[in-house]
């Protein structure tokens, strides 16, 4: 039965047909509209979102089983549009101080941003390749968007070099599942798969190398040498959009692809997972004790929290699901929090990275400290801010699969992570003060700290929403 | 003469050496990042020739579907890539591997 039913694509369909029409009237009207074309992606993409709400979150796959519309599909893509409106929205201002108002930023988020909505929605090595590159060719871009900065475009070129290499492995994988199970559709891989005694060797070997490649995307160790050179080098603006969305569709679509058509496969991927999260908890620990950039600093902090993030994939429960699911939801808040003081620090119209010039804030702007400090609790997992509950539910969930010494170490590391968290305080509010910023901070910039921080410190006074609605999400996956 | 006749092993033997140049030819290569571009290309078409071959074998039209994507998936690619490494070369005024190093720690 061919099923041309289109519905559950509708806010991808909508949101590329916003994409070229915006990149009409910029290429019309030229740079001057692209502050204009910025608030009217992030309009659309409010409006995809509506949508998405209303398509329905029932269990649907369409285009021939290529794109499956489900509940995890769901949650995961209305958190990227969330993520990717408040990237856009600090992205308006600083695009303006930077002097890069270029209009194809706003549509370059937007074509990144349809191809994460397809990545989680992928039910198909092909689909899963196609929106995987249609998000990383516009990320490419993006990173080096500030064309005049040789930082800017040296961390576009090891950008795409990395991402590059990590799409050839991803793809020489899913060649080797595709001649070992015949077939490119999750359902009948994981039939196939799920009806053999053992997993053929050419499986298990095609799947080390997706896991490779996907592995970059979500910058686990060892696979994470981009992280720290993208973030400093890039625009605060795509280093924010860096930090804040590709990782939660890197993850949705990791989690989809491990518990749907690889779960037989369990115990094969099991060991590369605890590998990948044990070193991205070290490695995001212990270097990031060095760094003064603070840009830096949060590469370090984005491969550490993908380690605990990881915890609950190796779980490899429904709880567990839920539990990345959660984890990623406040990761992704606090560090949009996070990312709105960055963009605070300039001097004398000059953006300034380093921990050092935080000094003395809490004189100068008592209001921004006080948010920041707020934040950085939360991030090192200190109740009760929302940090510490995402921490909670993935170490959770791995004591129950009895992963002690996983769950051990990645309380330890968060230990040592809290030093350069806490260190970020330490600094805003005990050492000799030097300049203010540059003021007064744009509306937008202060909204996004606002909503960050209001549901920081508001999530302990209700957490079961947040939980439940997680673990509902990913329970879909464990359904079939 | 079993051993003389072209089989699936064969292709995928060669497949997977031509991958391993690709990976050798980014990490070794510490001249030029066209080098790099050319290893990536090689990659990808290793990975052609295993779905091509596969799709021969399993009688599977998918894999040949594959392919098509992946060559016009390349070709956006390199696209992208020589325009960043021109953004790159105006602001350098160099190319080679040594000189992407601004940024370290």
């Amino acid at each position: 039965m061919i099923d041309f039913n289109l519905i559950p694509v509708l806010p991808e369909i909508f949101l590329s047909l916003i994409g070229m029409g915006l990149l009409i009237v910029g290429v019309t009207q030229g740079n001057v509209s692209t502050r204009v074309l910025c608030w009217a992606s992030a309009a659309g993409l409010a409006v995809s979102g509506l949508i998405l709400l209303s398509v329905g979150w029932d269990t649907r796959s369409v285009l021939n089983g290529m794109f499956i519309m489900d509940k995890f599909a769901g949650f995961m893509k209305l958190l990227i549009i969330i993520g990717l409106i408040a990237s856009l929205a600090l992205s308006v201002r600083y695009l303006l101080q930077e002097g890069i108002e270029r209009f194809e930023f706003p549509i370059l988020v937007l074509l990144a941003g349809v191809g994460m909505m397809m990545m989680v929605s992928a039910n198909n090595l092909l689909a899963l390749y196609m929106g995987l590159e249609l998000q990383s060719l516009a990320l490419y871009v993006l990173a080096a968007f500030h064309r005049n900065s040789m930082r800017s475009s040296e961390a576009g070129i090891k950008y795409f070099l990395l991402g590059a290499l990590s799409s050839g492995m991803l793809l020489f994988g899913m060649s080797l599942i595709y001649g070992f199970t015949g077939s490119v559709d999750f359902e009948v891989i994981g039939k196939t798969l799920g009806g053999l005694d053992r997993i053929p060797f050419g499986v298990t070997f095609g799947l080390v190398f997706m896991l490779a490649g996907l592995a970059f995307k979500v910058s686990a160790v060892p696979f994470h040498m981009w992280t720290p050179d993208v973030y400093q080098g890039a625009p605060t603006a795509v280093t924010a959009l860096f930090a804040i969305v590709p990782k939660v569709a890197a993850m949705g679509l990791l989690m989809r692809l491990l518990f749907e058509p690889f779960m037989a496969a369990q115990d094969q991927w099991v060991q590369i997972i605890y590998f990948l999260s044990l070193m991205s908890m070290f490695l995001g620990a212990f270097a990031g004790i060095a760094q003064d950039n603070i840009k830096r600093l949060l590469a370090y902090s984005s491969i550490g929290n993908m380690g605990y993030a990881l915890i609950g994939v190796v779980a490899g429960t429904a709880v567990g699901a839920g539990s990345v699911v959660l984890y990623l939801f406040i990761y992704m808040i606090m560090t949009a929090g996070v990312f709105a003081v960055v963009m605070c620090m300039r001097r004398q119209g000059l953006a300034v990275y380093k921990i050092s010039d935080l000094a003395g804030l809490s004189h100068h702007a008592p209001g921004l400290a006080y948010a920041m400090a707020i934040l950085m609790f939360s991030m090192s997992g200190i109740p009760p801010a929302a940090g510490f509950f995402g921490k909670l539910a993935v170490f959770n969930a791995a004591v129950a699969q009895e992963y002690y010494v996983l769950a051990t170490l990645g309380v330890l590391t968060s230990v040592v992570a809290a030093y350069y968290y806490l260190r970020v305080i330490k600094v805003m509010f005990f050492d000799e003060p030097v300049d203010a910023f540059d003021g007064p901070q744009p509306f937008a910039r202060r909204m996004v700290l606002f909503v960050s921080i209001l549901f920081v410190l508001g999530f302990a006074i209700k957490p079961s929403v947040f939980v439940a609605s997680s673990m509902n999400a990913a329970s879909v996956l464990f359904a079939g | 003469m079993d051993f003389f006749e072209i089989g699936l092993s064969h292709y995928l033997t060669l497949a997977a050496v031509l991958f391993t140049i690709g990976v050798f030819g980014m990490f070794l290569n510490r001249k030029n990042v066209i080098v790099i571009l050319m290893s990536i290309e090689l990659m990808l078409l290793a990975v052609n020739i295993n779905f091509v071959a596969f799709s021969a074998y399993l009688n599977d039209l998918t894999g040949q579907v594959f392919t098509m994507f992946i060559l016009t998936v390349a070709a956006a690619e390199a696209a992208i890539g020589l325009a960043i490494l021109v953004a790159f070369f105006r602001n350098k005024g160099s190319i080679a591997v040594e000189d992407i190093s601004s940024m370290k720690g």
